[in-house]
């Protein structure tokens, strides 16, 4: 028997639901089988914590006296893009100050970036705003510098284009010199391979066709709720996939959005990667329902159930070469050490496990409170399952 | 004549005693001091370079470990900051000597810091500057 939104929003009102974790989850289906898991089980929390660098806020900044309309604006010392009305800006996770050395010197540290100022307004730390404007008969002001702190500014918007990507890519390094990439720092002759993506927690590989989340599925978003405004760039859901039928490359993408002021820091991290920028880490959170037993059976993938591509960083993908050194899976990878043409190589992550864990418990915590109720997509994303 | 340049950890009973002076006076050393910090109620800290003949300083040292001040060569004060940290293991590998290691159970990130032999390769790798070279 079939379960509905509203049937289970209904339980999460009376505090009678069942609520457990992906990995929770995997264990029950593990356990009872799918069929039973699904009559049991209302909701499994996943989560997903590391870097997000297609992320930004919208911020008004509020209008002053007399009038501006910011053709430029930085926010200490990062440019945001102005090219909105008056005092609305949009300040980007991997921007850098102008006067930031880049990879001047090799590698560079890109030690503060847009990410950093996000973490600060989040913070409530004070933010030094300095704009220009050419000036006009309705907006005379052509100048402004004054602190702000997320406080004193009306909106601040987390709205980003692309965040919890459905699978990734393993990052090696064939070459003999060290490269700096947004997957990390990688040693030559394949001496450490990077990952990115929760496996088994993370909120697209429990639904691999998008049954469930949606356009306007309400989601856990840096420490509040939020909610998915689209499918994201580069949603890419016609991939090769496995017999479960997970995407065995990058496919799937959300575009997400929520208000910043209700954020924690805790959950919106500014990041510095070695030689590549700036960027922001982010924690997002998904409740899915099981609505059946197929819902069941998709929350129940296990790491070794994901397959994941084996990158080399150094020539193929700078390159734009879709050359494949071999597929591993998660749980390898979570292990610590996977075998690439022959050779074993140590695992590193940039995807925190630890944290997206956190993520999936706290979710539960809420749910089980009454505090989050789960919203039905007005819109389903394209390749979604019908 | 040699120079070392140590970071000294001093436990709370000490860190009203004369122990740069002992030095000074009593074994004939130069004592450079780079930097320092008291805690109250909690320890001091002292970056010094400590100059004289081998056998004074050997005397020297020997005297501050029996007083229980705990020595470390300067270079391996690497510091990681477990609030900083999101347990994303990107160091974990890139460590030579398996400072830091991962719990595969919850995937928790712990750090060891008398096998760290201060590469420093971690420092760089650490997306959230939660690893720090303190001098």
């Amino acid at each position: 028997m079939a379960k509905t939104y509203v049937q289970i929003n209904e339980k999460i009102a009376k505090g009678e639901a069942v609520v457990v974790t992906a990995e929770e989850m995997t264990e029950i289906v593990a356990a009872e089988g799918a069929k039973k898991a699904a009559q049991e089980v209302d909701v499994v929390t996943t989560g997903t914590f590391g870097p997000m660098c297609s992320s930004g806020v919208f911020l008004n900044l509020g209008q002053i006296k007399p009038r501006m309309k910011f053709e430029k604006a930085w926010l200490s010392g990062v440019p945001a893009y102005a090219g909105m009305a008056a005092v609305d800006v949009y300040i980007g996770a991997t921007e850098l100050p102008d006067d930031d050395p880049r990879n001047k010197v090799f590698p560079g540290a890109f030690e503060y970036g847009g990410g950093h100022v996000i973490e600060d307004l989040v913070s409530g730390k004070p933010v030094r705003l300095r704009g220009i404007a050419y000036g006009t008969d309705c907006y005379p002001r052509r100048e402004i510098e004054k602190t702000v702190t997320i406080r004193d500014v009306p909106e601040a918007i987390l709205t980003n284009p692309r965040n919890a990507y459905q699978n990734y890519n393993v990052a090696v390094n064939k070459s003999d010199k060290v490269i700096y990439t947004y997957m990390g720092i990688l040693q030559p002759h394949m001496g450490n391979a990077n990952y990115c993506s929760a496996g088994q927690l993370s909120p697209l590989l429990n639904d691999p066709f998008y049954r469930t989340i949606g356009v306007g599925t309400r989601i856990f978003l840096g420490g509040t709720q939020g909610y998915v405004w689209s499918a994201g760039t580069q949603h890419n859901p016609g991939v090769a996939r496995t017999e479960k039928g997970l995407p065995k490359t990058p496919a799937a993408t959300l575009a997400v959005t929520g208000n910043l002021k209700e954020m924690s820091p805790e959950w919106v991290r500014g990041a510095s990667l070695t030689g590549y920028g700036a960027t922001l880490a982010l924690g997002i959170g998904v409740p899915i329902p099981i609505l059946d037993e197929e819902m069941a059976a998709y929350t129940a993938v296990r790491d070794e159930d994901i397959c994941v591509q084996v990158v080399d960083y150094s020539r193929d993908y700078p390159q734009g070469r879709n050359k494949v050194l071999g597929f591993v899976n998660y749980r390898q990878l979570r292990d610590g050490k996977i075998t690439v043409e022959g050779k074993e190589v140590p695992t590193g992550g940039l995807s925190s496990y630890a944290r997206a864990k956190d993520i999936t418990n706290l979710l539960k915590q809420m749910i089980k409170e009454g505090k989050f109720f789960l919203s039905e997509p007005v819109a389903q994303l394209p390749g979604a399952k019908a | 004549m040699i120079k070392k340049r140590l970071v000294l950890r001093f436990p709370p009973d000490l860190i009203d005693q004369p122990i740069t002076y002992q030095l000074v006076k009593e074994y004939d050393l130069m004592v450079n001091i780079l930097q320092g910090t008291v805690t109250p109620h909690e320890e001091g800290r002292l970056v010094v370079e400590i100059g004289g003949e081998r056998k004074a300083v050997e005397k020297g040292l020997a005297y501050l470990s029996r007083l229980g001040v705990e020595l470390q060569p300067l270079a391996r004060d690497v510091h990681w900051h477990p609030a900083k940290c999101t347990h994303c293991t990107v160091c974990v590998p890139l460590c030579p000597t398996r400072a830091f290691t991962v719990s595969r159970e919850n995937m928790t990130v712990s750090f060891d810091k008398n096998r760290c032999i201060a590469c420093e390769l971690c420092v760089r790798a650490c997306p959230y500057k939660a690893i720090e070279i303190l001098f």
